[in-house]
């Protein structure tokens, strides 16, 4: 009977929980109120049971149904009681419901104090833990009072985890009974430089909601907050003492100047983030924004920081982001604008790749440039600023290399020969004096096509008269550059005094054009066998070449040499340096092709590198902005350029959607698709970082003429052939095979990085190291130069052996060369056939025919038709390619023993007559027999 | 401070809430409807932090939420926290859920409210930020959730 009673109220316990409850109320859509009504009837019976097993499964059923809107305060009283359990599982069901619905009002609480207090201070850190979460959401003024000293006694816990709750409720305890804050303050800042990370952040937190309402007491503590910010790597603790010192700052002004530089530590952390943030679409936005910070920006190193900044976020993955490129020249201009930065060289560099990759836009960026020449003297005025005259260079080239464009080449070749150029650093004074030879070139040309040929010898009278400033000039190059033109103009001036026309010849000095050429692009050529590009082809002359070392020569190659002190004797090592030197320069300079002499012929005829597409799109700006030029207006533009895409679009919504799209680089396809539809307004000319994929087959082709190599060893070249041979079964005990694999490495290029994998099957795996995943291939441990072969051994685990099997695999490896390497992989098989689990042993005679007599093994037997070879020979075969030895041979018949791996003993009887072949085979595994026959079977169809 | 966190679905069911400050049962259930009236408006790529709900706290109060396929996760907060701090603490949240319950889903949430809130007892107490690190989080839960184990084990042993 009374065992009846307990099981019913088991099985109450177990009838209904809140899983139960939940599917219930899901099962009834229709009448959900009224089936809840008859559950909390249920509830009310079980919270009438003793067992607090089923009360706490009560409580919290009304903890779900609370959450649904029902008011739940009428079990107040059971919920105390489920508080009180001595088990976790109980007590934590209790506090949970009582935090979802005790309030100041619910009288039942002030029965509770009691029972906090002692789960307070139990032994068990996880129930004390409960009570303080628990209390921190229905602390009355009471309980607060009642509980502040054992919640400070908690500060101090040796716990993190009771502290850094504790410390947290402590804010409520303050709400609730503000008498309790003088005491704690102590012990509550004590807790800001706690060793645990949590408690300190809880300590911030709480002091930061109290200077909240009251900043000016927590003033004193502002040196502590300001160590916390510069150590703290919690941004949590970051962002909420941040807040406090945005209270405290108008309080105290000198506050601001102190937090100056470890907030811009953070908003460089920021900067860094937007670099990964444009998109073709926010570009011109976040860039305006920046601009605008620039303006603002006090220090001059944050400023630089910005500028930096600005220019990575635009260059990044080859302008990736920029649909126009007027917009980013005006950008470019504007910047020069800046006081004293020390970046003058980064601006000029991009100007330079800009006017130089996008053909479309020269024209625009001269005309920029004259007007930047033309103001020089805001740039120069102040030495001070002499890091942004850097820009000059740019500028002075741009103008000259593309003179054809600019609108009065006669004011910028003035502007360009001013005395006041002559303060410019001398790296600049020389392309300003090479650059104006240029220009007079193109005013030369403009003028002699004019009847009167009077302005042509003003303009080499211009010439001569300002001239000879440079040819005075301290710095060799620009002294020997001037006088080199001043004495080439005086020369002109004789001709056109006997009135020939020379423009053409002058032109020519400066034909031709600067063709960019991927910086990789020359990596992807293989340098044909037989061609030493370090040898000299002519006898090598006496002195040494130049050494460049000028960082700052941009166009270092493009500049006609000066002599320098000439070296008589240099040795082998140090010509061995300088080749080095040399060849790495060339490599990393992009506007540099590898001269040989019959390269240099194909370069010129060739038609290819010309023909690299430069999609030409009609811009709805103006060319030509007078003035200094406002990216601004460009944000605008590009929305209405967007905007007029965007409608055309519309109408050829039924016209393929490729046609609309730029047939860049694989790049851009890639990108999200709102990126796609924005064209971009000018196209960069080379994409340096991925070689566009038709540039390839230009610069191969190239080679191939001049070299005459064949196509074959190209092919060979990129796929190296790489022999995995010679597949040996080791045997060992039980289930490990060992196999020797001999790589041989058949091409001409380094290997290295091989990894060996192999998909295991259910019954062989490879053994790999442990910690490595089943997946994970197998290092080989050596690298491999071309032609060499080595061994190396892999441990399988087989699990039978009584069938062959295939195991797939792949090697992977990288294949080096002197400038490039590519991952390459190799597919393979691995055959295990029954033969290589058969161990060779020795058997004499009478063990031989004990265990035929045994009556264990079970036969087998197999022909051999048109076998063509001696007795011994066949013996010999069989035993070395399957592993058997010969027991006993009487004439032409022979009896053989093997072994397995497992102990499977294998007897053949072989006899033969005339051409035909007979075995007859005995083995206690009638699977195992039967491959190993088809297996013998096989070598001797094969022969 | 928060002021409530809640979790709904895309019909506005509630599956978790937790006020950090007293209101009625039918008053809780208004302030949901009324957040899941002016969030579940709300396109996904617009921002995630909203002012205007007129029920909690007044003028200084605003909501911050994170939309995760069929659930809405809200927190209302005054002025004293960071929006994008709170965001993260949303993120770390069901980060953890997502640890705790394996690939968590919405019926999890459904069927396990109490386990959510113990959970989230870990992260958010009384309306203060208690703690963001994931690890020490779930190190937390687990601790206490073999503790609970064991307790049920004894139970039965001891019928």
């Amino acid at each position: 009977m009374a065992l009846k009673i307990v099981k019913g109220s088991i099985d109450r316990m177990f009838d209904k929980n809140l899983q139960d409850l939940v599917r219930g109320i899901r099962n009834h859509k229709e009448d959900e109120a009224k089936y809840i009504s008859t559950c909390i009837d249920e509830i009310k019976q079980e919270l009438k049971q003793d067992n607090i097993a089923v009360k706490a499964n009560a409580v919290c059923k009304l903890t779900y149904l609370q959450m649904l809107g029902y008011d739940v305060s009428w079990a107040a009283f059971n919920i105390v009681e489920v508080m009180s359990s001595s088990k976790f599982t109980y007590k934590r069901i209790g506090y949970l419901a009582a935090s979802q619905c005790f309030h100041e009002s619910t009288d039942v609480i002030m029965l509770t104090t009691n029972q906090i207090r002692k789960d307070l201070s139990s032994p068990n850190q996880y129930d004390t833990g409960v009570a303080l979460t628990g209390l921190s959401c229905f602390v009355t003024p009471d309980l607060a009072r009642d509980l502040a000293n054992d919640i400070m006694t908690l500060m101090s816990h040796t716990k993190p985890y009771i502290r850094k709750k504790a410390v947290l409720i402590m804010y409520k305890v303050f709400l609730k009974y503000p008498e309790s804050l003088r005491p704690a303050f102590p012990r509550l800042k004590e807790k800001l430089e706690d060793p645990d990370p949590g408690v300190q952040s809880a300590a911030v937190n709480v002091i930061c909601e109290l200077a909240r309402r009251n900043p000016k007491n927590y003033l004193s503590l502002a040196p502590l907050f300001f160590k916390l910010m510069t150590s703290s790597t919690n941004n949590w603790v970051l962002i909420k003492i941040i807040k406090l010192f945005g209270a405290l700052t108008p309080l105290e002004p000198r506050l601001g100047k102190k937090l100056i530089e470890p907030l811009t530590n953070l908003i460089h952390r920021a900067l860094d983030l937007l670099y990964g943030m444009v998109s073709k679409k926010n570009l011109m936005e976040i860039v305006k924004k920046l601009m605008l910070h620039v303006d603002k920006a006090e220090g001059t190193t944050y400023r630089d920081e910005l500028l930096t900044k600005i220019i990575d976020i635009c260059s990044q993955s080859n302008y990736q982001y920029i649909t126009n490129f007027e917009w980013y020249i005006s950008i470019l201009v504007e910047l020069t604008r800046l006081e004293g930065t020390r970046h003058g060289h980064l601006i000029a560099s991009q100007m330079l790749d800009v006017a130089i990759r996008v053909k479309a836009i020269r024209a625009f960026a001269v005309a920029q440039m004259a007007t930047l020449l033309d103001n020089a003297h805001l740039l120069t005025g102040n030495m001070q600023r002499n890091g942004i005259c850097e820009v000059l260079y740019a500028a002075a080239w741009i103008c000259g290399e593309f003179s054809e464009h600019l609108e009065n080449p006669i004011q910028t070749l003035e502007a360009m020969l001013r005395p006041k150029v002559a303060t410019l650093p001398g790296h600049i004074q020389a392309v300003y004096v090479q650059n104006a030879a240029k220009l007079f070139a193109t005013v030369l040309k403009g003028q002699e096509g004019n009847t009167d040929s009077t302005a042509a010898q003003e303009t080499s009278q211009l010439m001569i008269d300002r001239l000879p400033l440079f040819v005075q000039s301290a710095n060799l190059e620009v002294q020997e550059r001037a006088s080199c033109i001043l004495q080439l103009v005086k020369y002109i001036q004789k001709l056109q005094q006997k009135d020939v026309e020379v423009a053409e010849e002058v032109s020519a000095l400066f034909a031709g054009e600067l063709n960019p050429v991927a910086p990789k692009a020359q990596k992807k050529v293989p340098v044909p066998e037989g061609l030493d590009l370090d040898a000299w082809i002519n006898e090598p002359p006496s002195e040494s070449e130049s050494e460049d070392e000028q960082p700052k020569a941009i166009f270092a190659k493009e500049e006609p040499k000066h002599s320098r002190p000439r070296h008589t004797e240099v040795d082998e090592k140090e010509l061995a340096r300088r080749r080095e030197a040399r060849k790495q320069e060339q490599a990393n300079n992009p506007f540099y092709i590898k001269a040989s002499p019959s390269s240099q012929k194909v370069y010129q005829d060739t038609p290819g590198v010309e023909h690299i597409p430069v999609v030409q799109i009609d811009l709805s700006v103006p060319l030509k902005v007078p003035g200094m030029p406002m990216s601004d207006q460009y944000v605008k533009l590009e929305e209405e350029r967007r905007q007029k895409e965007r409608a055309e679009k519309k109408k050829k919504e039924k016209k393929k959607r490729k046609e609309k799209r730029s047939g860049r680089g694989k790049k851009q396809d890639s990108g999200p698709e709102s990126e796609e539809d924005i064209t971009p307004a000018h196209m960069v000319d080379i994409v340096t970082e991925e070689m566009p994929e038709n540039a390839l087959p230009i610069l191969i082709l190239f080679y191939f003429l001049s070299v005459n190599i064949l196509l074959t060893e190209m092919i060979a070249f990129f796929w190296p052939s790489f022999k995995v041979c010679d597949i040996q079964g080791n045997l060992q005990d039980g289930s490990q095979v060992v196999v020797s694999v001999i790589f041989e490495n058949k091409c001409d290029s380094f290997l290295k990085s091989m990894e060996f994998n192999v998909l295991d099957s259910l019954n062989s795996k490879l053994q790999r190291p442990e910690g490595s995943g089943p997946h994970d291939g197998l290092t080989v441990p050596f690298q491999l130069p071309p032609g060499v072969s080595n061994e190396a051994r892999f441990v399988f685990t087989v699990q039978s052996i009584v069938m062959p099997q295939k195991l797939k695999g792949t090697l992977t490896f990288i294949v080096k060369n002197e400038d490039s390497s590519t991952h390459e992989k190799l597919d393979f098989k691995l055959h295990f056939t029954c033969t290589s689990y058969l161990i060779t042993t020795p058997c004499y005679s009478d063990a031989f025919a004990k265990l035929l007599e045994s009556g264990d093994l079970k036969g087998s037997s197999v022909r051999l038709e048109g076998v063509n070879m001696p007795f011994h020979h066949l013996l010999a075969r069989i035993c070395f390619h399957h592993h058997f030895s010969v027991v006993e041979r009487i004439d032409s018949c022979a009896s053989m023993y093997s072994r397995s791996i497992q102990g499977h003993h294998v007897c053949l009887l072989v006899k033969t007559s005339g051409q035909t072949v007979s075995i007859d085979a005995k083995c206690d595994e009638p699977t195992l027999l039967g491959n190993v026959l088809d297996e013998i079977k096989q070598t001797f169809s094969q022969c | 401070m928060i002021k409530a966190i809640l979790i709904f679905n895309n019909h506005g069911k509630p599956r978790l809430i937790r006020f950090y400050q007293y209101f009625a049962e039918d008053m809780q259930q208004q302030i949901i409807r009324e957040t899941f009236h002016l969030v579940s408006k709300r396109d996904d790529n617009v921002c995630n932090f909203l002012e205007g709900g007129s029920l909690i706290g007044g003028s200084d109060y605003k909501l911050i939420y994170r939309h995760y396929a069929t659930l809405y996760f809200v927190f209302c907060v005054d002025s004293s926290e960071s929006e994008l701090g709170i965001l993260d603490l949303i993120q770390v949240f069901v980060e953890t859920l997502d640890k705790c319950f394996e690939n968590v889903c919405e019926l999890d949430l459904i069927f396990h409210m109490d386990k959510v809130h113990y959970i989230l007892q870990e992260v958010v107490m009384g309306g203060m930020v208690l703690e963001t690190n994931m690890n020490e989080i779930v190190a937390q839960v687990e601790v206490q959730n073999r503790m609970e184990k064991s307790e049920v084990s004894d139970v039965k042993q001891g019928l």
